[in-house]
């Protein structure tokens, strides 16, 4: 299983923090946000946002960056600490 | 040089006088820059009452360790403190504590400066804002992403 997690206004939008999700089918960052999308309209239209940023064990990466199983990826906005 | 980095990531507050206390005991030290960030009351035009922090547990400490040592590696120094709040912070409450120690100024301020402007682009830290219409969250801001590429060499 895949660990992922959301932050901020996206946790928000999907009402969720965390789900699991099958490593089944899934290789890099871009399918598992695909997989994810496909929830529903909701779930679309939040994951496909161009602002979108991800995180692979805690580590900033891009979409073409692979996933493996047993992975915590995050999903989150622009930070806006400080 | 065995740098001397600290980081902390909590809801309480800090104390500026204690911390600056314990960068500043080195007599090998000639300068010791800090920076502290603010809630202020206003942003983008709109008036703002509170401020909510959220972060990502684990991550956020291993970005602050990693651009601590990317300093480290870069410019001249003895110790390194990052402090950064979450949760939520009434105006004028401290958010950020930034303490660098050198033999010189120049490198203190310099990094300083770098790990502020590396922090606001890199940490995963999100701000939501409480004000008269509403929370709404911050807008990561493009002069900020301008600020931290100034740094690339």
């Amino acid at each position: 299983m895949i660990q992922v997690l959301f932050f901020a206004q996206i946790r928000e939008l999907l009402g969720t923090a965390k789900v699991e999700h099958c490593a089944d089918n899934i290789d890099t960052a871009e399918t598992l946000r695909v997989a994810l999308a496909a929830t529903d309209d909701k779930w679309e239209k939040v994951l496909t946002s161009d602002k979108l940023l991800v995180a692979i064990n805690q580590t900033m990466s891009q979409w073409d960056s692979p996933v493996n199983d047993g992975d915590e990826v995050a999903f989150f906005p622009p930070v806006t600490g400080g | 040089m065995n740098n001397q980095i600290m980081v902390r990531v909590h809801t309480e507050d800090f104390n500026v006088a204690d911390e600056y206390a314990l960068l500043a005991c080195d007599n090998q030290d000639g300068a010791v820059v800090n920076f502290v960030g603010k809630v202020r009351d206003f942003n983008d035009g709109s008036a703002v009452t509170d401020l909510t922090l959220e972060h990502y547990p684990g991550m956020t400490e291993s970005v602050l360790m990693q651009i601590s040592e990317q300093a480290c590696e870069r410019w001249p120094l003895n110790k390194v403190t990052i402090i950064h709040r979450f949760g939520t912070m009434s105006l004028g409450e401290q958010i950020v504590f930034i303490g660098v120690t050198s033999a010189h100024r120049k490198a203190a301020f310099a990094t300083c400066e770098f790990l502020i402007d590396f922090l606001k682009t890199k940490a995963p830290f999100w701000k939501l804002e409480a004000g008269d219409d509403g929370a709404k969250w911050v807008e990561a801001r493009d002069s900020d992403q301008q600020a931290a590429k100034t740094w690339q060499k």
